[in-house]
């Protein structure tokens, strides 16, 4: 079967430096990836590969077995809040509708029927409807993050991306969006980018590790080692607060829960 | 002054620069404060000096330079822009003076008398002609086309260019169009309050009325009738006092601007 997204052999250079050497991901179908690394180590240049905005110098990127022309439907991107101008005069459900504009520009466009009541029952999944009317402006950082996963879904995709999808909101609606997540996984592959290790909870099933190379790739249980490798320096692996225990949690817990 | 737009041509053309000016400022302008490209929009402007410049020395109309001009600096600057990335106030800066330079030095080359350049420089709506009424307006219908037709498309250009390309629409395209359309918009602006006055005619209307709304169409709407009063203020003191025009829509403008800016500060 072929896999959700597959990386063969990726390199990205800006000028003469290496962003990204010789990246190889299968991301099977299902899975809810963590990709973790420090600042600058690639990860949002990675997610602009997938998505077709950036081309590698070498390698391919498959979308279900299929080349990323074929597939810009399949995937869903949830860019950085911070990458916004909140004060932008648009409503909640005109950045949703932007989602069912399509890959082609038509004179005359107007949304339809459905590509409205579409938006709507994204919004009120993610419990947004009450807000369609706001400008973005007028939301909260967590508020405004589910708003672009929201407008991410409206795709209908089969793959959510997301870049630093808690950097900035805070502690609560971080785990409520994580949460959020882990509920859309049921149904989609969902990969996201972070550099927060807290965050890095119990919620992923597979993590990569990336700062230029790829270091792991697998399941989520890391070591001080490879953290080591990726960082360049210790990091704390225990995440404090809520999630406890993110990495390896233990049986009895489960059970006194 | 009615008495005089309906029995005079040269009020009747001043009446139809301040609307067109209004409608030009009132879309484009919006654009361009939302998508913060109002240096850009100065330094085209400024571009389009040489061309003024070329068309005294070759003896076509100055205006046509100027639109020449302006279309070729605002897809130089879209092109380069997207090669160096960001920092492009050099860039703009760079094109800003070169058009100036240019132009004066087309002047000098032309032969016989210096011709009075303070019109285009400043802008005067009372010397408007017949001839460039006919050209503001195909200029201005082309453009509400362009804007009305692909609405959709430019709000969510303006508001996130990235998920464009991302859903596969030609962001590129949009964006070589919009800084047309700039160009479009200050070749209609010139006649009414000249090159160096322009940048304030296309941001005061539409930054106003950002204060009293958060809907782009409503903003837009709400720019073309503030530039409609600023521009008739500027038509009626230029017509009864003799004041030069574009400089009263600037002032006008501006104080409606930092009026709008108190007003709407103290209700909050």
């Amino acid at each position: 079967m072929a896999y959700a997204v597959e990386l063969k052999n990726i390199s990205v250079k800006y000028g003469d430096l290496d962003a990204l050497k010789n990246i190889n991901i299968q991301v099977p179908e299902g899975a809810f990836l963590g990709i973790i690394g420090p600042n600058g180590g690639g990860k949002t240049t990675l997610l602009k590969v997938v998505l077709g905005l950036i081309d590698p110098v070498e390698g391919e990127v498959k979308i279900f077995g299929h080349s990323l022309g074929q597939a810009v439907d399949q995937i869903g991107y949830v860019p950085q809040v911070s990458n916004f101008d909140r004060s932008f005069p648009i409503s909640v459900l005109d950045v949703v509708l932007m989602a069912r504009l399509g890959g082609k520009v038509r004179f005359f466009h107007q949304y339809k029927k459905e590509d409205k009541k579409k938006a709507e029952t994204v919004l009120n999944q993610l419990n947004l409807l009450h807000l369609k009317d706001r400008q973005i402006g007028k939301l909260s950082g967590g508020q405004l993050q589910r708003v672009l996963i929201a407008r991410g879904l409206a795709i209908e995709p089969e793959i959510l991306l997301l870049d630093e999808p808690t950097a900035s909101v805070d502690a609560s609606s971080s785990s409520q969006i994580y949460e959020l997540l882990k509920e859309l996984n049921e149904k989609k592959t969902i990969i996201v980018v972070t550099h927060d290790m807290a965050a890095v909870s119990s919620y992923f099933d597979s993590l990569a590790c990336l700062n230029e190379k790829l270091y792991h790739h697998g399941d989520k249980h890391l070591d001080r080692e490879t953290t080591e490798q990726v960082f360049g320096c210790p990091v704390d692996l225990i995440a404090h607060g809520h999630p406890h225990h993110v990495f390896s949690p233990h049986r009895e817990e489960e059970n006194n829960d | 002054m009615i008495d005089a737009i309906l029995n005079y041509q040269f009020m009747q053309n001043a009446f139809f620069a301040a609307i067109l000016a209004s409608i030009a400022c009132g879309l484009i302008g919006t654009i361009i404060v939302e998508k913060k490209l109002v240096m850009l929009s100065g330094g085209i402007a400024h571009t389009s000096f040489g061309g003024i410049g070329l068309g005294y020395l070759l003896n076509i109309e100055p205006i046509y330079g100027a639109f020449g001009f302006a279309i070729a600096a605002s897809l130089a600057i879209a092109s380069i822009r997207r090669k160096i990335g960001t920092g492009s106030d050099t860039l703009i800066g760079m094109f800003w003076a070169l058009g100036m330079a240019l132009g004066v030095l087309f002047i000098g080359f032309t032969p016989g008398y210096p011709p009075d350049i303070s019109s285009y420089l400043f802008g005067d709506i009372l010397t408007v002609r017949r001839m460039d009424i006919w050209f503001m307006g195909a200029l201005t219908i082309f453009m509400i086309l362009a804007i009305t037709s692909l609405f959709n498309y430019w709000k969510a250009y303006l508001f996130d260019e990235e998920f464009l390309r991302v859903l596969g629409v030609n962001s590129t395209l949009l964006e070589n169009f919009l800084f047309v359309m700039i160009a479009l918009a200050i070749v209609i602006l010139i006649r009414v309050v000249g090159i160096v006055l322009v940048i304030a005619l296309l941001t005061a209307p539409p930054a106003a009325a950002r204060l009293y709304t958060d809907d782009l169409k409503k903003i837009m709407g709400l720019a073309v009738g503030f530039g409609l009063i600023f521009s008739f203020s500027g038509l009626t003191f230029s017509y009864y006092y003799d004041l030069p025009s574009g400089a009263v829509i600037i002032i006008t403008a501006a104080l409606f601007y930092f009026g709008s800016v108190a007003f709407k500060g103290r209700n909050e």
